[in-house]
């Protein structure tokens, strides 16, 4: 007689954090495993392209400073995807904030610095988280409301804020002076951020607000209150938090962080506004903040180790002429590989054999 | 009359790619799974369409070939949604990525390529015998494409599957309830894989029409957005089959209003029209969710992992 034996996943009742570190490592691994046969499909040497891509990103003090640059949009935008996420609003309207952040920002740089250089600087970082959190505010506005689905509504106003930009880029906006391809005027010296050690100051800006977001999530009595919303609604309710309130607040912080990246981008980056303004950061801060598992400190390393990885990708595009849409493939390759392993950090297996009297229940 | 017929019946075809996205996203959710990849999976099934079309020159294998690109996708995000309760939100945003860094990666050779002679030719507009000769009506709805019928025709099974054979019933038990479905006996796990490989087969069909018959030739992120108009179309059609038809149809008709518009000589900047049918949408939802009945909302357990031992 043959005992079928069977697996079951069971939960498990508290993961351990070093095993949990184990097991995305593992599925990095294996990540890399498959990125290389994709790589050898191309006929290259993934062992080449690998050290390439760490040379694309680490190899002199100029690719480093590049890295840097890019992890900055990507740090303060999770930071602000992850305050929502931990609500439960999955708000994907990332882009649009930026692109509105940089509206707003770029609106004083052109037509109304007539101000010494801090002011306007100023000026411009809070026009931007303003506009930001405004145009974060009419989503959740309505799911705070009726409930309205999020998700979809922030999708819309992302590209309702690209044709937007588009449009002043093409049309009013557009700088007489450039002959060609339609832009927008560069902005005059005094809108562009200054540099602290090499590096646009956006780093600093980065590095306070991780901290700071830290300490209003774990430390403060909004920061907890918007914990408990997202763990239930109904404990929220129970214990007396005002959810609407909690909700239009965090989102408006939220939408206020994304803003002031388009303002860093288009002043100290750009250096003018353009529909390339947001670069898909929107979408990839989604990506880092869920991998750091929403927590401030995380965020920090993942979103640089991410940033590596698209600096290095960028890399190896021109070193072994690559396409873009290859790096977007090994980038997809290793999220699958990460959004499965959460699986056996949750879970254990159990393996018992069936026996014959038994076997009926279990069976479908 | 001549201008509103031809352009229902454009809008029609301006609607085909969103109604079996559309269907493919309802099958899908009525599973219980929230599958935001319909942009990466209509991509696959755009550009894989696309190239067995050029190499076979044969309709059935190109529609054939993009529904398993599309189910491709889709069995990816089901691997790690179902067996591995990742999470849905993330995983399908990710198949977006993955889908369309695909389609640009495979079809990187062909783009600007026109669809063959002979597909051209087969999806032409054929005029319904019967049919095609009622005045208004036929000319609009039955003087369409093959593919356009498939659409109806996909639609209306889709409708009677769901609402009128146990099977259909069993599917949105599930959606509602997986742990009473389970308890009755109903395979979930087998469930949800179908409904959502089919889903993805469904987009990847949508995607098809894009670069088959729409276009028709291969371009770079030829959707457009159009996936995600597709997402919010299931709420539109409060994940009813039928409705999805007028949804999607709408949709098509705010795609190519703008365009129209222009015809007219009535001056109005393309953005401010390219931003009509997001506009619509975000209006749809929010009315849709101002009158929230207990039909109108979707299935109860859509989003949510189902795990039997957490039952």
């Amino acid at each position: 007689m043959i005992m079928p034996i069977t697996i079951r996943a069971i939960k498990k009742s508290e993961p351990g954090r070093m095993k949990a570190a184990l097991i995305r490592i593992g599925a990095m691994i294996l990540a890399l495993a498959a990125s290389s046969l994709f790589i050898l499909l191309l006929r290259l040497n993934p062992i080449d392209v690998y050290l390439k891509m760490v040379q694309g990103a680490f190899g002199t003090a100029y690719r480093v400073k590049e890295t840097i640059v890019k992890t900055i949009p990507l740090v303060i935008t999770s930071l602000g995807i992850g305050i929502a996420f931990k609500m439960q609003f999955w708000n994907i309207g990332g882009e649009g904030q930026i692109a509105m952040g940089a509206f707003a920002a770029s609106y004083f740089a052109l037509y109304m610095n007539d101000m010494p250089k801090p002011v306007l600087l100023l000026v411009m970082i809070l026009a931007s988280m303003l506009a930001g959190g405004l145009w974060a505010l009419i989503p959740a506005f309505f799911k705070a409301q009726w409930g309205t689905n999020e998700t979809i509504v922030t999708l819309m106003m992302n590209y309702i804020a690209l044709k937007w930009v588009m449009f002043l880029q093409y049309g009013p906006w557009r700088d007489p002076n450039s002959l060609g391809f339609p832009k927008i005027a560069n902005f005059p010296e005094n809108a562009v951020l200054p540099k602290l050690l090499g590096v646009h100051i956006g780093w600093v800006f980065a590095l306070i607000l991780v901290v700071a977001v830290y300490i209003f999530i774990n430390h403060t009595k909004k920061g907890y209150e918007i914990a408990v919303i997202g763990e239930s609604i109904n404990t929220a309710r129970y214990a007396g938090i005002n959810i609407k309130k909690t909700i239009l607040i965090a989102i408006m912080l939220r939408g206020g962080l994304c803003g002031l990246v388009g303002m860093i981008q288009a002043s100290a980056v750009n250096y003018t506004l353009s529909v390339e303004i947001t670069g898909g950061v929107g979408y990839t801060a989604i990506i880092t903040a869920w991998l750091a598992a929403l927590s401030a400190p995380l965020i920090l390393i993942v979103s640089f180790l991410f940033a590596a990885l698209l600096e290095g990708g960028s890399y190896i595009q021109t070193v072994f002429g690559i396409p873009q849409s290859a790096a977007e493939i090994l980038q997809g390759l290793i999220l699958f590989f990460v959004l499965g392993s959460e699986f056996f950090v949750r879970y254990k297996f159990v393996f018992a054999i069936k026996h014959p009297t038994t076997a009926g229940k279990g069976a479908s | 009359m001549e201008a509103a017929v031809s352009f229902l019946h454009a809008a029609i075809v301006a609607g085909t790619p969103l109604l079996f996205a559309t269907l493919g996203e309802i099958i899908t959710e009525r599973s219980g799974n929230l599958n935001l990849g319909v942009e990466g999976m209509m991509l696959m099934g755009a550009v894989i369409g696309f190239m067995v079309g050029l190499a076979t020159e044969s309709a059935v294998l190109a529609l054939l070939a993009a529904m398993i690109a599309g189910a491709g996708g889709a069995l990816i995000y089901a691997f790690l949604t179902i067996t591995l309760r990742a999470n849905q939100i993330v995983s399908g945003l990710t198949l977006t990525i993955f889908g369309s860094g695909f389609a640009d990666f495979v079809g990187q050779d062909l783009i600007g390529q026109i669809a063959p002679e002979k597909l051209r030719m087969f999806f032409r507009p054929y005029s319904l015998p019967v049919l095609g000769d009622i005045p208004f009506i036929g000319q609009v709805l039955f003087r369409q494409d093959v593919f356009v019928y498939l659409g109806y025709l996909t639609a209306i099974l889709l409708g009677i599957y769901l609402f009128k054979t146990s099977v259909g019933m069993n599917l949105r038990s599930i959606g509602e309830n997986p742990g009473a479905a389970d308890a009755a006996g109903i395979n979930v796990t087998l469930y949800k894989y179908f409904h959502t490989l089919l889903g993805g087969a469904l987009c990847g069909l949508g995607g098809a029409y894009l670069s088959l018959v729409y276009v028709p030739a291969l371009q770079e992120g030829v959707t457009a957005g159009r996936g995600w108009i597709a997402v919010a179309l299931v709420i539109f059609a409060t994940w009813n089959p039928y409705k999805a038809i007028f949804g999607a149809y709408l949709f098509g008709g705010l795609d190519i209003i703008g365009f129209r518009i222009q015809n007219l000589g009535i001056n109005v900047s393309q953005y401010f029209i390219d931003m009509l049918p997001y506009l619509v949408t975000i209006t749809v939802l929010v009315v849709v969710s101002m009158r929230k009945s207990r039909e109108k909302a979707g299935p109860k357990a859509c989003g949510i992992p189902y795990f039997r031992e957490e039952r």
